[in-house]
């Protein structure tokens, strides 16, 4: 009976070795900031922020979270539980 | 912080000693390199410091929030109080207390209504050093039948420039799951990963990518819900692991007329099978000085767990009726105003704000066991806050 053959790239080797690829030309370049300093002004702008006011998105978040299935990746917390 | 800033000015004049040295006893080569690798040195150093990330405002905020929707209500008041000390550290503590009672339909077909209130208080710490911010938080909530405490830690650092905002965070939950009458009688513990990227693309266009894996083990339904297997109710059998995992894209544009667009798309998916999307596109804008009004559309959609049935037709070894593991998909309108009520530049401002939400929920596969049609209802949540920054 044959040894099973081992497989040539498994896919997570390829995604490391695609990574470190990744990592390797990124270090080798030096890139300079496209977007200056003194071009951020509108940036700085309130409107331009994914959270304003904390408390807010807090208890939007909680309301979500008791109710829908998802969770995670929204930079908010919920907290507690409230769902018994 | 202060020997941090007074190095690059040592060196600056000690660099401006040796050129004058290096002028004078024509021993150039060894004392220009000298000077000028100083000036290099000076210059990275200051120029990092002036790079350094800012810590976040110090500001009070009270709130009351408000939830009705489905036969359950919600509301209560809410504190937060955020305060740096010596430029380096930001200390932030919050109260928030939810007041709910409860007549929700799994309530009214199958046990009594009730009220409770739940509890939580969070503290929080956040440190900066040169492009680097550090946030350790801690937060307890409770409830009378139900206790969860968390310890966090997210780290994010600006790279390239300050274009790049690259961040890790990491949660560690205790929970304590109890039932009136017994009391406390299982537990559930709560780990969540986080990982995000925030890029500047152009002088106008923001955009950030976060991913959120979390795990959790022990008890988690809830001990008064209960299942339909061939007509009869039976207590819901939850599966005592799950993992999830959350991929949100998101970007924010200024418009140029003191307004900004937004688009968010989430895609979530666990070990129970669940799939789900969540659209949201939002539009601010600014009405002279003293108003800034936003209007937003949320779209949210799930496909439900493996062990969901409305009403299960065979024996299996877990089984839930729980809406929230259901397919439905939710619809949200919603408006933001803030109002400038007082501003004294350099010092300090107040804003009034009002926040409301209309949404939704339409269920595919739950039925209102009252007449037996597709369960849906309405949910309106209300928030009024004052918040001051100085």
């Amino acid at each position: 009976m044959n040894a099973p053959r081992a497989t040539v790239c498994p896919r997570s080797a390829c995604v490391l070795a695609a990574a470190l690829a990744l990592v390797g030309l990124l270090a080798g370049c030096s890139i300079a900031p496209w977007v200056k300093p003194y071009e951020r002004e509108r940036l700085a702008d309130p409107i331009m922020k994914f959270s304003r006011d904390a408390l807010s998105d807090k208890h939007f978040e909680h309301v979500r979270e008791v109710r829908e299935g998802a969770r995670g990746a929204t930079g908010v917390q919920g907290g507690g539980c409230g769902c018994n | 912080m202060a020997a941090t800033s007074r190095l690059p000015v040592l060196l600056a004049q000690w660099h401006q000693a040796l050129l004058a040295l290096a002028a004078r006893r024509r021993m150039r080569l060894p004392y220009a390199a000298a000077a000028h690798m100083l000036g290099v040195l000076a210059g990275l150093l200051s120029a990092g410091a002036a790079r350094a990330v800012e810590l976040p405002e110090d500001r009070a905020d009270v709130m009351y929030h408000y939830y009705d929707g489905g036969g359950t209500k919600a509301s209560g008041p809410a504190v937060l109080v955020r305060k740096s000390l010596a430029d380096k550290v930001s200390l932030s503590g919050s109260y928030y207390l939810d007041m709910v009672s409860n007549a929700s339909i799994d309530v009214v077909t199958t046990a009594s209504p009730y009220k409770e209130t739940r509890r939580e208080e969070v503290l929080g710490l956040d440190y900066v050093y040169r492009d680097a911010a550090i946030t350790v938080s801690a937060s307890n909530s409770s409830e009378p039948d139900y206790t969860a405490k968390s310890a966090g830690i997210d780290v994010s650092q600006e790279v390239f420039g300050g274009l790049t905002t690259v961040s890790l965070g990491y949660t560690r939950a205790w929970d304590k799951v109890g039932q009136k009458g017994i009391g406390f009688f299982d537990a559930a513990k709560h780990w969540r990963y986080r990982l995000g990227a925030t890029q500047i693309l152009t002088p106008r266009i923001l955009m950030s990518a976060n991913f959120e894996a979390v795990s959790d083990d022990g008890f988690l339904g809830s001990p008064y819900r209960v299942a339909r297997v061939f007509g009869a109710a039976v207590p819901e059998r939850n599966p005592r692991t799950r993992t999830s995992r959350s991929l949100m894209l998101r970007v924010i544009g200024d418009l140029g007329s003191r307004d900004a667009l937004r688009a968010e798309y989430r895609y979530f998916w666990d070990t129970w099978d669940i799939r789900s999307s969540t659209v949201e596109f939002g539009y601010s804008r600014y009405f002279g000085d003293l108003w800034l009004g936003d209007a937003y559309l949320r779209y949210y959609k799930q496909a439900h767990a493996l062990f969901y049935s409305d009403n299960a037709q065979a024996e299996t070894l877990y089984i839930s009726r729980n809406r929230q593991l259901s397919s439905f998909k939710s619809y949200g309108l919603g408006t933001r105003v803030a109002y400038s009520a007082k501003r004294v530049p350099g010092k300090y401002e107040i804003k009034l704000n009002g926040a409301l939400e209309r949404a939704r929920f339409t269920f595919s596969d739950f039925t209102d066991l009252r007449d037996g049609s597709k369960y849906s209802y309405d949910a309106t949540i209300v928030q009024v806050f004052v918040s001051a920054t100085f």
